[in-house]
């Protein structure tokens, strides 16, 4: 690891302060994935702002009849919160899906948010990644790239990101609460994460001096009808080759509300509300469902290695769907 | 001409509460705490694997959570309780959990077994392994390369068992 300095924060005041005095200064709450980035080289801060002190500890009911996360609970806790598993499985089995029992009780739930991308590429600083070092050039593209993304791409990166939870949120519609020198913010999830474009070095809208203080979860859970299908090489411990969030709201056979957001297939939780809202109204029959995984994956461009993923995520959507509908959410 | 390094930055006091013990120690803000175990304080029963957070081989606990050492920084642990294997066994009696890996033969060359020892406690202390694929999954942070895996299950077994008559 390069030296770098260290201080404490102990409020998000003075965290906000202590970032906009350092140069090229991050962060530091969980670390399981900043410092293992800054070990291999990828990621070079000379000043890190230690936030574990901070009092956003909580999770407590919002005004609105929801809940709010606050940025510095961990991802275990949050997990295995009573009102999670109550009324946002979905969350709750996502967060589970990633991961290790050691790092979640570590990685929090405002981090998580930040997880760069696993690209090998990205990892390997021996090659050229326009994510690592803008301009470089991307490695993947015409590499090996089973792993990577199907959709949103761009002709500087094909990276993913990495998250569960992230997955879960986007389904969810929850939001994120931002402070900056400038005051307060808030960053729906959809806008939180961003495509690569000609900027696959800039992951998030968040900027640099901003720190997450909570993510807030909309009042409805979909704790009936829900399922996290994730789509790995091993059964634990593996980020997704496809995940899907999968949650529905039913009056009977009808379908009211469909919600599916896709990991492991784009640079961000990837929803499409135009293709949700074909299953407004109409029954839960595996055709219906077909036609939506299709209209999900309209546009998808595969890289090679990658191209069985444009299959394998429709028959993902159709599974995740079937499964939510017959209330098969652990499965 | 090569340019000269800048000088490094300072050391900084750090009191660590280790097994109980307060140890005041001056570190460089980039130790983490796996190296200040280890290389400060000489506790070299928490063992370095990977240094990534892939093999489990270095976890402690922290206010009784399983952690994995390497992937945190001596400086960001102040204030905690940090249990390492060095402090499991009371008066000279193993802990159950160290016993049980005894009993069950769940380890051949033992490099992995002080992590997976902080890990099966952990476990215990979340509560939430229920059935055999659980506590495959939950266990999933700590690798074996003799691959004892079948034993460490029934470690873990037994000791959610001992943990559920208590």
């Amino acid at each position: 690891m390069r030296p770098f300095t260290y201080t404490r924060a102990t409020d998000v005041n003075s965290a906000v302060q202590e970032i906009t005095r350092h140069e090229k200064a991050k962060f530091v709450a969980g670390g399981t994935n900043l410092l293992d980035l800054m070990k291999i080289d990828v990621m070079a801060p000379q000043h890190l702002v230690d936030i574990t002190r901070i009092a956003l500890k909580t999770i407590e009911e919002t005004a609105d009849g929801g809940l709010r996360l606050g940025a510095l609970v961990t991802n275990n806790d949050t997990a295995y919160h009573e009102q999670v598993e109550k009324r946002y499985p979905l969350l709750s089995h996502a967060i589970l899906a990633g991961a290790t029992g050691q790092l979640r009780n570590m990685a929090t739930d405002g981090g998580n948010l930040l997880q760069r991308t696993r690209c090998y590429y990205f990892y390997d600083t021996q090659t050229p990644c326009n994510k690592r070092e803008p301009g470089s050039g991307c490695s993947a593209i015409k590499g090996y790239n089973r792993d990577l993304a199907i959709l949103g791409t761009s002709e500087h990166c094909i990276a993913t990101h990495p998250s569960d939870m992230c997955v879960a949120l986007a389904a969810l519609e929850a939001s994120i609460n931002v402070t900056g020198p400038n005051g307060d913010r808030v960053i729906p999830i959809a806008d939180f994460h961003r495509l690569p474009g000609d900027t696959p070095h800039i992951d998030t809208n968040l900027q640099e001096d901003e720190i997450i203080t909570s993510i807030d979860l909309p009042a409805k859970g979909f704790a009936e009808h829900y399922t996290y299908l994730k789509l790995r090489d091993r059964a634990s411990y593996a980020f997704a080759i496809i995940s899907v969030a999968a949650a529905l709201d039913m009056d009977g056979d009808t379908i009211k509300e469909a919600r599916i957001a896709l990991g492991g297939v784009a640079h961000k939780p990837w929803r499409k509300p135009a293709a949700e809202a074909m299953l407004q109204g109409q029954q839960a029959t595996r055709e219906n469902f077909q036609k939506v995984a299709e209209a999900y994956l309209e546009g998808a461009k595969g890289y090679g290695d990658n191209d069985f993923k444009i299959e394998l995520a429709k028959r993902a959507i159709v599974r995740a769907l079937e499964q939510a509908f017959n209330k098969e959410g652990a499965a | 001409m090569e340019k000269e390094n800048p000088p490094l930055p300072p050391l900084q006091s750090v009191t660590l509460r280790i097994n109980g013990k307060e140890q005041r120690l001056e570190l460089a803000p980039w130790t983490s705490l796996l190296d200040a175990l280890r290389e400060h304080l000489h506790l070299t029963g928490t063992k370095k694997g990977c240094d990534h957070g892939q093999c489990g081989a270095c976890t402690v606990l922290i206010d009784g959570k399983r952690i994995n050492s390497c992937l945190t920084l001596a400086m960001m642990q102040e204030d905690k309780e940090i249990t390492t294997i060095e402090g499991l066994a009371k008066d000279g009696e193993l802990h159950p959990v160290q016993q049980a890996f005894i009993d069950h033969d769940a380890f051949q060359c033992g490099y992995c077994t002080p992590g997976q020892i902080c890990s099966v406690i952990g476990l215990v202390n979340e509560g939430k392994a229920k059935t055999l694929a659980d506590i495959r999954d939950l266990m999933s942070g700590n690798v074996c390369r003799c691959g004892a895996y079948v034993n460490i299950v029934k470690v873990v077994q037994e000791a959610l068992e001992r943990s559920e008559a208590k």
